[in-house]
């Protein structure tokens, strides 16, 4: 208990020293470009497929269940709330976990275990400041915006699959879809996802900057970063919906 | 101790330990502005510890460190940066960036810490890879490079701030002879020209007799020896003279 408290400690450190270090310069804009390319857009492609397979999945689901109640005309707004509410933020957040967790973790635990963060340090550069605040700070920006990419492929293979099935407009399905789609239901849990980029990028980031197990550590801080992160961003997720529902009461689901 | 201009390192009853092992124990040792110490030694007896301690990658358990005028032990960061601007450090696996060319590299601390344009950024990268041989591999990537070559890059990069004090942990380990001997020049070319003062950890005695003018031998952790060439040849200490004559 006691070394489960001391980790959480010494992670919360870890992320409080990161949020500090943002705010004195030198700002780190150009590692903070590479990072968003690394984090954000090449990750891309993974959330597009994944959004639009789960999309189309989805459509195909509901499709049957609701037909059964004479709701087929409610796919697109289900569609569009389930998206925008939940699977879209959450499922996003997972699969940046897997992509960007573990890379962090092992890039920054080869570094430490080949030298280079010391290599950093004795040119007199902050190495947590290089390589930790922009990693940190990559992912909370990158997260909210990978989620809108998340909720657009999702929308448009649900539109897809609909079309399929019923010749369903584009027009018509966009206009169902946002129609009971109020802001509440779409900037709080869309922003909550900075949230979950920070939890990424810290989690991931103390345990690739702080392993000093040689190679095992750097496959160790990859595993490790994957589980964590990916564990507490579903347990923060949890208190985020609960603190936006008391937020927002009228917009609850 | 006197801590005068003529003193570029001190060590004072230095003593660190990892959990309960005692790497180094009551170590004083004093280095003078423009000498050329080698720290010779058995394997796991402290010497790149020793090194470690002062570029202060490591803090000490007990003692003081003086770099020149400052005692480095309790130092904010802001004024260990300053401090470690005096001092190159060239790492046994030349620990280069992977994911920068070997121009970025040695670009990145000019860039960090200097004020200098593009340009004169460019002129200085392109003089110390000149020097170490390395001018036509500029854009290559750290991976795609030889030992020996990760090496000169590396002791490009330590050099590209013109320290004064130049740190090297085992700048021959893995070279061929030949290898060797063209860093263990480099690092006298650096000495001669700019009064740099080098502190290098070997296991090599034949590059450590070329390049030293006085050495420290360590074992277990102990100052076992300290002195010239011939000092250490007349020493008490058993160990200390096996170590040193391995190259007669």
């Amino acid at each position: 208990m006691t070394k489960i408290l001391e980790f959480i400690g010494k992670v919360s450190l870890f992320g409080f020293r990161a949020i500090a270090d943002l705010f004195s310069p030198p700002f780190e804009a150009a590692q903070l470009g590479r990072q968003l390319e690394e984090i954000g857009s090449r990750s891309v492609p993974l959330i597009a497929a994944s959004g639009f397979a789960l999309g189309a999945v989805m459509t195909l689901h509901t499709r049957s269940t609701l037909i059964t109640f004479g709701a087929e005309a409610e796919i697109p707004t289900v569609q569009s709330l389930a998206f925008f509410v939940e699977i879209g933020p959450l499922v996003a957040g997972l699969l940046l976990a897997g992509r960007v967790g573990s890379g962090i973790g092992a890039v920054l635990a080869n570094m430490r275990v080949t030298e280079q963060i010391d290599g950093i340090e004795t040119l007199s550069i902050d190495s947590f400041k290089y390589l930790v605040v922009p990693r940190v700070l990559a992912c909370v920006i990158a997260m909210p915006l990978l989620t809108l990419f998340m909720n657009f492929f999702g929308l448009m293979a649900g539109f897809v699959a609909e079309h399929a099935a019923s010749h369903i407009s584009f027009h018509l399905y966009i206009t169902r879809a946002f129609a009971s789609v109020d802001w509440a239901n779409f900037v709080p849990p869309t922003l909550k996802t900075a949230v979950f980029g920070f939890i990424i990028g810290t989690v991931s980031a103390y345990f690739g900057y702080t392993t000093n197990e040689g190679a095992e550590g750097v496959g160790k801080a990859a595993r490790n970063s994957v589980v964590l992160s990916s564990l507490l961003l579903i347990v923060s997720d949890v208190i985020l919906v609960k603190c936006i529902a008391f937020a927002f009461p009228g917009n609850a689901l | 101790m006197n801590h005068d201009s003529c003193t570029a390192v001190s060590f004072e009853d230095v003593s660190k330990s990892f959990g309960p092992k005692q790497v180094l124990g009551d170590v004083s040792f004093e280095v003078a502005a423009g000498e050329a110490l080698c720290i010779l030694g058995r394997s796991g007896t402290g010497k790149s510890v020793t090194l470690k301690l002062i570029i202060a990658l490591l803090k000490p358990d007990v003692g003081k460190i003086w770099i020149e005028q400052d005692e480095i032990t309790n130092l904010s960061s802001q004024d260990l940066s300053r401090v470690r601007r005096k001092m190159g450090f060239l790492f046994q696996d030349a620990a280069l960036f992977d994911s920068l060319t070997v121009y970025e590299n040695l670009a990145l601390p000019l860039a960090r810490l200097t004020k200098k344009s593009q340009d004169e950024i460019e002129f200085l990268v392109e003089k110390v890879l000149r020097q170490v041989g390395l001018a036509p591999d500029k854009k290559t990537m750290p991976s795609e490079l030889s030992g020996g070559m990760r090496k000169r890059a590396g002791l490009a990069r330590a050099l590209v701030l013109e320290p004064k004090i130049q740190l090297a942990d085992e700048p021959s380990s893995g070279l061929d002879r030949i290898t060797a001997a063209e860093i263990d020049e480099l690092l006298l070319q650096q000495k001669a020209e700019r009064q740099t003062t080098l502190i290098v950890v070997t296991h090599d005695v034949h590059g450590a007799r070329r390049v030293g003018d006085r050495f420290v031998v360590l074992d277990h952790g102990n100052l076992i020896s300290h002195g010239t060439i011939a000092e250490i040849e007349h020493s008490d200490n058993k160990i200390a003279r096996e170590l040193i004559s391995l190259a007669c």
